[in-house]
């Protein structure tokens, strides 16, 4: 389809964005990646007078490390992420799910600060990315920064703390180095979002889980951490039996979509055996 | 294998069997062609459609004014404005005398009977234009209640199109006693009640829609004395004779071209409400116009495939022999019968028997109207839903008996020595080794290893299941002898038309009827040609697509091409050959019995006397030296309508790995053996074969069109319409055997669409079989993880244990429901209604 005419702003600083995002207020929309946003345009779901790209802020690109984080600009491309030697070293939670993400085509256009900031509940960044505990750094209108903490960033259904007139600039994830990590991704067909996706990384001692982190994809309107099933885990062997009992109760308090790849009781179900199946593949059982 | 690829121009080996790269795939390709919505006219013309948001309404007003005055807005056109000229989108085939077809006109006047239908036409300079001004258009509706479900439909509760009283379209029967082809059914059932074994099923067919990769796109040129109509459609010959029909322009003012098109699976064979509109639009400016869909719009307003509800009865002797089949459908033709919507569950008719000897058959089928999208052929047509129905079937009539599925059909198929064989349904098969086809199949496939492993894994409770799933199906092809059409009351005749043009140059032009759209006809045609006038196969232009150049034809659907089509260029081809023989022996001064035609060349038997065929055709041209009274020209034509259909047949095998714990289903191993008589170009029936294989796997595992409560399409994008990529599939093993066609002179028997009809069956068996273990002995489709999940959890037997034996029947059409509304045998009333086994 063809979207609604709209004008068209390309800034080369944060500061222009921020300056352009407070003039025009609610009648402008940032474009990342466009993948999720042009789609939304073209079947005109959403028809803003203005569209601010950030494409050509060179500050938003790149990856570095800042002592126990990576810092990744909010502009880097999935495939960037996926090219990075720090991030499957020191993040290979988010290496493995980003490769996870659509296609090919996608990965070099999307963003990983386009995909968290769109929050799609059904996306695959935001678990990984929450069960890591990165941080999420937004800048304001008056060009001041905050720093948002990891539980605090998903708030509902396509919406985070990033406010109106605001853009996130950095994800700044703490360094997992040495931990396993699997991504876990249910699907029909291959270019679909995660019916069900579990994100688990683990540390290892010997053959037993000294540490762990699990994320849920699409079981609720926002990513979930299981932190109940990361204590359980805690202490016990790799083997397939300890396991399953640590996690069987992962989807307790969880609120999944039912729909027509899965209702709720069964995307449940799935979530108990995909977390198994995750944490072993994580701790290389 | 490269496009590249370097071929020498000489013609010293056959071409038919050579596994040439197609001629079109280059241009395709690199997209330096023209497909419709390249067409760019000096002053055209942008339109877009209101579309009804609502399942059924009426139309109380339309309000234009805003929308009319918007940027670059020429007019808004409204149902009411066109209603003298716009004329109907015809139903081609109605299946029974008082068939009840609701009038379907292009734009709606004050009724819509699905979402999606046009209320509206937007005329702008630009598509953007015409697209903001559509969102202006204020259309008052009165929401009617909906009917969107097929089994409700019957009842009449609620109806689609109030004015007509009913939703029943129509009911159609065949029924071998009556005919004199068979016994009595109803009898066979009866006996097998008392001593014999009875199976009942019902099946759903989802709906399922064509998403063919070009979507559909109309440009119109009014100006001028011919009306030129592009259209990425399947059906160029019939859009223009339905053109001239209903909208009372003259045929001879009209002319279609279809450009490059890609692709249809059936899904382009209708007359849309689109090319109307644009067509009434156009004239009424004066103007050229375009109109190109979008996805969105494809998926909700092109017409949709299967959707019906089938109920299967099969009696048989406690030995495993088959004894009666009965079959009753309930087939959705959403709101209104589209070209040829009643014909398709009709065309399964003669294919539910399949190529198994059942003694006695019979096939009832209501057509109902609902307030959906409209439903026509979609890839296979009728033969699909019936392949799978009998297909599924033997794998339950095998579990029964407790064998495998292979013996048991077997058992009860024609054997190769009994062809020509006249089946009970009446058709006549003219070749087939279904042994030959099964034997190569299972080595190719590993039967008996992969058997082994399922037992293994069977035994040692592996949460990964294997299933193997067998489908050993035939078709009917090339539709269609014109003489069963007139019977079967179709519009239209079934025969197809080719001419060949000889160029003075030694080129030769071959226009053909079938209108190729992205089958490779060029290439297949070529392959056909160089053979026959032993010319060279880069020397073979082949045109189609344009009635004015390929003036008569019937256009391609229905695995028709090849055996319809493809005969009608060899007897061009020879009618060529036998003109040119008269011009070569006077040239040459010989007595035409003393030439011989071999390579191109009329040569004098024993001499190195000759002359090529491009020589003769010079010698035409020139017309300097021909036999008195002869006229210039050596160019043919052939009109060819079948006698027969060809039956294709082929044994596909299917093995899939289940994950117990999730319901995720994997195929593990596809082999198919495929008898579809003479291979003309290997490389194109892999072609088919494969993207056949998908799009039926797809209706398996992962296709299927979902309305909500209020009608509306909510796999509306492909985002829930799950369409498969190369990503989702493995490499098929696929071989062939071939027993010519004895019904065209090639001996071919048609493949488009074989792929599609065997392969939906074969992966049901095959995860039905992995699952019967926990007694479960049927999973509706598409088989989603989740229904394969919840499947097992119902079917609550242990693993281990066959449950199959204690199974209560699947449940059956409701008693007085429209299968079960007509007279039955007395004396076996009583058993054949209400389900109970
Ligand atoms: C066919 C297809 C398949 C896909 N499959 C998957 C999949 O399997 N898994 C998956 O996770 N995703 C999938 N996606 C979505 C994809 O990951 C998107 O790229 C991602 O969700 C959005 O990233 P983007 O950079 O394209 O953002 P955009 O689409 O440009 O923007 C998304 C939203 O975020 C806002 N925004 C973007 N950047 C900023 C910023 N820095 N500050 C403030 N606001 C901002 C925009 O205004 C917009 O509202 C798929 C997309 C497509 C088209």
């Amino acid at each position: 389809m063809i979207p609604a005419s709209f004008d068209y702003l390309a800034p080369t600083t944060v500061a222009e964005a921020l300056a352009a995002l407070a003039e025009h207020g609610d009648e402008a929309k940032v474009l990342a990646g466009g993948q999720s946003l042009l789609p939304i345009l073209r079947m005109r779901l959403n028809a803003p007078g203005i569209v601010i790209d950030l494409g050509k802020i060179a500050e938003l690109q790149g990856i570095s490390e800042d002592g126990d984080e990576l810092v990744i600009g909010a502009m880097t491309t999935y495939a960037a992420v996926l090219a990075s030697g720090a991030v499957s070293t020191h993040a290979a939670l988010l290496s493995k799910a980003i490769a996870t993400v659509a296609d090919p085509q996608i990965r070099h256009r999307g963003t990983i600060g386009g995909a968290l900031v769109h929050a799609d509940p059904a996306g695959d960044v935001g678990a990984p990315a929450l069960a890591l505990g990165a941080r999420y750094v937004i800048a304001g209108a008056d060009g001041a920064t905050r720093t948002v903490e990891a539980d605090d960033f998903f708030e509902d259904l396509f919406t985070t703390a990033v406010g109106e007139g605001e853009l996130l600039t950095q994800i700044r994830v703490p360094k997992h180095t040495g931990w396993g990590a699997h991504y876990e991704k249910f699907v029909r067909v291959s270019h679909q979002w995660s019916i069900v996706g579990i994100a688990a990384t683990v540390r290892s001692e010997g053959g037993t889980i000294a540490e762990a982190r699990v994320g849920l994809t699409n079981m609720g309107s926002t990513p979930l951490r299981a932190k109940a099933v990361e204590q359980a885990l805690v202490g016990q062997p790799a083997t397939d039996e300890a396991v399953r009992s640590a996690v069987a109760s992962v989807a307790e308090g969880t609120n999944p979509p039912s729909d027509l790849n899965g209702d709720a009781v069964y995307r449940k179900h799935l979530a108990s055996v995909l977390t198994r199946r995750a944490v072993l593949a994580a701790a290389g059982a | 294998m490269t496009i590249t690829e370097d071929r020498p121009a000489s013609n010293d080996a056959a071409e038919v069997g050579k596994a040439r790269t197609r001629k079109e795939d280059q241009r395709l390709i690199t997209g330096r062609t023209k497909w419709t919505d390249n067409i760019v006219l000096p002053g055209m013309l942008h339109l877009a459609m209101v579309r009804s948001p609502y399942a059924h309404a009426n139309i109380t007003n339309i309000d234009t004014s805003e929308a009319k005055t918007a940027s670059g807005v020429i007019t808004v056109v409204t149902g009411e404005d066109i209603k003298d000229v716009q004329g109907v989108n015809a139903n081609a085939w109605p299946i029974t005398p008082d068939q009840v077809t609701p009038t379907h006109l292009p734009v709606c006047i004050d009724h819509v009977a699905c979402a999606g239908e046009i209320v509206a036409v937007v005329v702008a300079r630009t598509p953007a234009e015409a697209r903001d001004a559509a969102e202006l258009v204020d259309v008052d509706y009165d929401v009617l209640p909906a009917v969107l479900d097929l089994k409700e439909a019957v009842n009449d509760t609620v109806l689609a199109h109030p004015d007509l009283g009913t939703n029943k379209s129509a009911f159609w029967k065949l029924d071998s006693a009556e005919q004199g082809s068979g016994g009595n059914v109803d009898e066979a059932i009866a006996k097998a009640r008392v001593d014999g074994i009875v199976i009942e099923r019902e099946f759903r067919q989802q709906r399922l829609i064509p998403a063919f990769m070009e979507p559909r796109s109309v440009v119109v040129d009014p100006t001028g004395d011919q009306m030129v109509v592009w259209s990425a459609t399947q059906v160029p010959h019939i859009l223009r004779f339905l053109i001239a029909a209903t909208m009372g322009i003259p045929e001879s003012k009209v002319r279609v071209i279809a450009p490059d098109v890609g692709g249809g699976f059936g899904g382009k064979l209708q007359t849309t409400p689109e090319e109307f509109a644009t067509i009434a639009v156009s004239r009424r400016l004066g103007k050229p116009c375009k109109y190109t869909e979008t996805r969105s719009e494809s998926l909700l307003s092109g017409h949709h495939g299967r959707d019906q509800w089938q109920k299967i009865t099969l009696a048989a002797e406690n030995d495993g022999t088959v004894t009666g089949l009965k079959v009753d459908l309930i087939a959705n033709m959403g709101a209104y019968v589209a070209v040829v919507g009643g014909g398709v569950p009709v065309l399964g008719a003669w294919m539910y028997n399949s190529i198994y000897k059942f003694p006695a058959y019979q096939f009832n089928c209501q057509t109902v109207l609902t307030n959906m999208t409209w439903v026509d052929a979609y890839r296979g047509a009728g033969r699909p839903e019936a392949t799978f129905a009998i297909e599924r079937m033997m794998d339950e009539f095998a579990a029964v008996l407790g064998r495998d599925p292979l013996e048991v059909r077997e058992q009860n198929w024609i054997r190769h020595e009994e062809f020509p064989f006249t089946t009970v349904a009446g058709m006549t098969y003219d070749s087939g080794n279904y042994e030959a086809a099964t034997e190569k199949a299972k080595k190719l496939f590993g039967y008996d290893e992969l058997r082994a492993e399922q037992k293994q894994r069977r035994e040692s409770g592996d949460p990964v299941q294997l299933g193997i799933g067998v489908s050993t199906f035939t078709e009917m092809c090339g539709l269609a002898p014109s003489r069963i059409l007139g019977q079967l009351n179709y519009g239209a005749g079934g025969w197809e038309h080719a001419s060949i043009r000889m160029l003075a140059t030694g080129k030769v032009e071959v226009l053909t009827g079938s209108s190729a759209h992205g089958q490779g006809h060029e290439t297949a045609w070529s392959q056909i040609v160089a053979d026959r006038l032993g010319v060279a196969f880069e020397d073979v232009e082949v045109l189609h697509g344009d009635t004015q150049i390929a003036h008569r034809g019937m256009d391609t659907y229905g695995s028709r091409s090849l055996v319809v089509g493809g005969e009608a260029v060899v007897r061009a081809a020879d009618k060529v050959i036998a003109k040119a023989k008269v011009f070569a022996a006077h040239l040459l001064e010989a007595s035409e019995d003393d030439l011989e035609f071999t390579a191109g060349r009329f040569q004098v038997k024993g001499t190195d006397k000759g002359l090529a065929i491009g020589e003769v055709a010079l010698a035409a041209f020139a017309g300097h030296n021909l036999p008195d009274g002869a006229e210039p020209n050596i160019d043919a034509d052939a009109t060819y309508d079948p006698v027969d259909f060809s039956f294709p047949h082929g044994t596909h095998l299917c093995a899939m790995e289940v994950d117990t714990e999730t319901g995720a289903t994997t195929m593990r191993k596809y082999a198919c053996v495929d008898d579809v008589g003479t291979i003309v170009n290997p490389l194109i029936v892999e072609g088919q074969i494969h993207g056949g294989l998908v799009q039926g796997i797809a209706q398996a595992l992962w296709e299927g069109a979902e309305y909500d409560e209020n009608g509306t399409l909510v796999t509306g994008s492909f985002v829930d319409y799950t369409l498969p990529t190369s990503a989702d599939t493995i490499s098929f093993i696929s071989e062939h055997t071939v027993s010519p066609s004895t019904t065209n002179t090639l001996g071919t028997k048609g493949v488009g669409e074989a792929g599609t009809i065997a392969s939906t069956p074969a992966v049901v068996n095959a995860i039905v079989d992995a699952l019967r273990q926990f007694g479960v002995d049927d999973v509706l489709m598409p088989c989603t993880p989740e229904r394969v999940w919840k499947a097992i959890q119902a079917g609550g037997a242990k693993p281990g244990v066959p449950a199959e034996g204690e199974r209560e029947a699947a449940p059956h059409f409701d008693e007085g429901a429209p299968n079960d509304d007509r007279p039955a045998t007395p004396d076996t009333t009583a058993t054949t209604q209400g389900g109970a086994q």
